[in-house]
């Protein structure tokens, strides 16, 4: 499957990634003020860049092929579509009791301080059908979103 | 293939996953003595808290069974087990064939025999119709003692205490959460849930439970003291239901126990979840290990080879995330090391109510607290499981910031671009 994977070399620590994955996952997708000024609880990013100059890349959810989180989610929301290989949490059962990050080895679920308290995590822009927002919007082309072979 | 499995739980859930991901044939026959689509036990205390609702109480969707093709017997307990016929003896006399079996029966809970046990107003807190006959009876300012602050006995304060009963605990360790917290970190929970007006009777435990018309009173504590109650929950611990395997050639020591493919000394039979003892690689002994993830894995990998296929299971560790009211906390492995083997690392923020602590053993994570400080815990986890040597990068484990920053460049990558990242050929 298609996944997002971060250049660290090309990466600048600029975070418009994390700007635009809290935009396309907040209240108003489609406006990044209102975004950002009519949500009560600043909306949640899904990808984190991690950073400590030089170094700096996004990380976010692996969608791992074995993916520990929908094993041991004790709701069942976490769930793995057997058809796309995407995992997605389903907000509406999630409880919030974060076993999912108990378990995550790539610490890419996150807590979304919004109303209800869920585990938040990246769906590869699953509903938009194209490219994940990341992946659109990096300016320095850091991350890429494909499933062939890479190398020097 | 003719699969029958016992406990419609985590385990079992994962063992119709397991066997459905190789053999989308064999017919598979599911039984339980509750009467309910496959639910989520730990939910339990969220039902009774209020958190969730009837309809979302549930651990698969409601065509789960349609939809893997499960014939579910609920509401059917099974009696007893015969491995020569191979074959089971349903409550009712009938008998019922397998070639693979599954005994994913749970565990029980474990109720002292001391006097008065039987009176009305004492309940245990492992099944939802435990929370459902509990919360009928709650009214606001109802004094409720309970026994026990594991993890149970604890999430069911929180939820009491939340519903509005007055809520007392009673717990022979010198700690709340032994299991899972040190000193540190346990004195913090106990603080938070003490604000909340939750008393606290600790190095003690109730040596009678008082009665007058059949309806509990009160308890006596060991120490002699006395506390008034109208209600008593029982949340000393669970221990694995082996009954099934018991008098059988089934081996059983404290659990069924079962070897790294989940099979039991019987051929054709199997165990997971809380009644089976498997591996724990931490403490390098068979354990029982009684969580959900644990329940499930073993139960997806036992599905897995009753179908045929090997997955190996080798073993697993004790690992918790759970939270009281705003306190949340992560704990997994070895916390408490006894022997000099062992290192700790510890920050602690009390103000904050902030405490981690890392232990460490021939340079690897072995167990870990995270108390109020949780985020991107499951990368220590993962180290765990992957047995890293940290050594290079341990001085940043404590950071606010760890993550895979710190890891050498190379793990990073081999890590982030699992899959698609070609080997350089030399
Ligand atoms: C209040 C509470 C909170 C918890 N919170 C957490 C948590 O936050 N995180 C976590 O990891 N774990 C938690 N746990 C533990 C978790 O629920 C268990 O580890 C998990 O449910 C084990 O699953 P299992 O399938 O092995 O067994 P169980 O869930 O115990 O299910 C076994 C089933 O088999 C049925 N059965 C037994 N014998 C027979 C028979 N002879 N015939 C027919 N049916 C039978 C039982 O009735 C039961 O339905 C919690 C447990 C409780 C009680
Ligand atoms: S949340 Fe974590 S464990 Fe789950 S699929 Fe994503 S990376 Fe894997
Ligand atoms: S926080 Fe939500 S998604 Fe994560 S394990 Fe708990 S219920 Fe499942």
């Amino acid at each position: 499957m298609k996944r997002v994977y971060a250049r660290e070399e090309f990466c600048a620590g600029c975070k418009l990634c994390e700007v635009h994955c809290a935009v396309a996952h907040s209240e108003y997708p489609d406006d990044i003020i209102k975004a950002f000024l009519k949500q009560k609880v600043k909306p949640t990013p899904r990808v984190l860049v991690e950073e400590n100059q030089p170094i700096s890349f996004a990380l976010q959810c692996r969608h791992c092929d074995d993916a520990p989180c929908t094993k041991a989610c004790i709701s069942g929301a976490m769930q793995k579509d057997p058809l796309t290989g995407v995992v997605i949490n389903d907000e509406s059962r999630c409880v919030g009791c974060w076993t999912c990050i108990l378990v995550c080895p790539f610490g890419a679920v996150q807590r979304d301080a919004g109303g209800h308290k869920v585990a938040s995590k990246c769906d590869l822009c699953s509903t938009n059908g194209g490219l994940p927002v990341c992946v659109q919007n990096c300016p320095n082309d850091a991350l890429v979103f494909t499933d062939e072979l890479w190398g020097r | 293939m003719d699969y029958v499995i016992v406990g419609n739980s985590a385990a079992g859930i994962g063992a119709v996953e397991g066997i459905r991901s190789l053999d989308k044939a064999g017919r598979i026959t599911l039984f339980s003595d509750e009467p309910y689509h496959t639910y989520s036990r730990p939910l339990i205390s969220y039902y009774l808290f209020g958190k969730v609702t009837e309809d979302k109480m549930y651990y698969r969707p409601p065509d789960f069974y349609e939809r893997l093709d499960v014939t579910a017997r609920l509401g059917t307990r099974v009696n007893s087990l015969s491995t020569a016929e191979k074959e089971l003896v349903l409550e009712s006399g009938e008998k019922v064939g397998f070639e693979r079996l599954l005994l994913a029966t749970g565990g029980k809970p474990i109720v002292p025999p001391m006097p008065g046990r039987d009176l009305e107003g004492v309940f245990t807190f492992l099944k939802w119709d435990d929370v459902k006959a509990l919360e009928k009876t709650l009214y606001p300012g109802v004094r409720t003692v309970v026994i026990g602050a594991g993890l149970i006995g604890l999430k069911a304060t929180e939820a009491l205490c939340h519903r509005g009963a007055e809520v007392a605990v009673v717990e022979l360790a010198n700690r709340v959460l032994s299991a899972i917290l040190d000193e540190g970190a346990a004195g913090l929970v106990q603080e938070s849930l003490a604000e909340r007006g939750v008393r606290f009777f600790l190095e003690n435990t109730v040596a009678e439970i008082l009665g007058a018309d059949g309806r509990v009173k009160g308890v006596r504590l060991q120490d002699g003291t006395e506390l008034p109650c109208e209600r008593l929950v029982i949340a000393i611990g669970v221990s694995p239901n082996t009954s099934l395997a018991q008098g059988t050639e089934v081996a059983v020591n404290r659990g069924i126990l079962v070897d790294e493919f989940l099979a039991t000394n019987v051929a054709g039979i199997f165990a997971a979840g809380d009644v089976a003892e498997g591996y724990d690689f931490l403490f390098r002994q068979r354990r029982v290990l009684p969580i959900l993830p644990n329940a499930y894995k073993q139960g997806f990998s036992a599905g897995v080879n009753m179908a045929g296929g090997t997955e190996s299971h080798r073993g697993g560790f004790a690992m918790n995330s759970i939270g009281f009211f705003d306190l949340p906390m992560i704990t997994a492995g070895i916390v408490k090391p006894e022997s000099s083997e062992f290192r700790e690392l510890i920050h602690t923020d009390a103000a904050k109510r902030v405490y981690k602590k890392i232990v460490l053993r021939e340079g690897k994570i072995v167990g870990f607290i995270a108390l109020n400080a949780i985020d991107r815990a499951g990368i220590l986890t993962g180290l765990m499981e992957k047995e890293i040597d940290v050594t290079p990068f341990q001085e940043h484990l404590l950071r606010e910031n760890f993550g895979y920053l710190h890891f050498p460049k190379e793990y990073r990558q081999q890590e982030l671009w699992k899959g698609v990242l070609k080997r350089e050929r030399a």
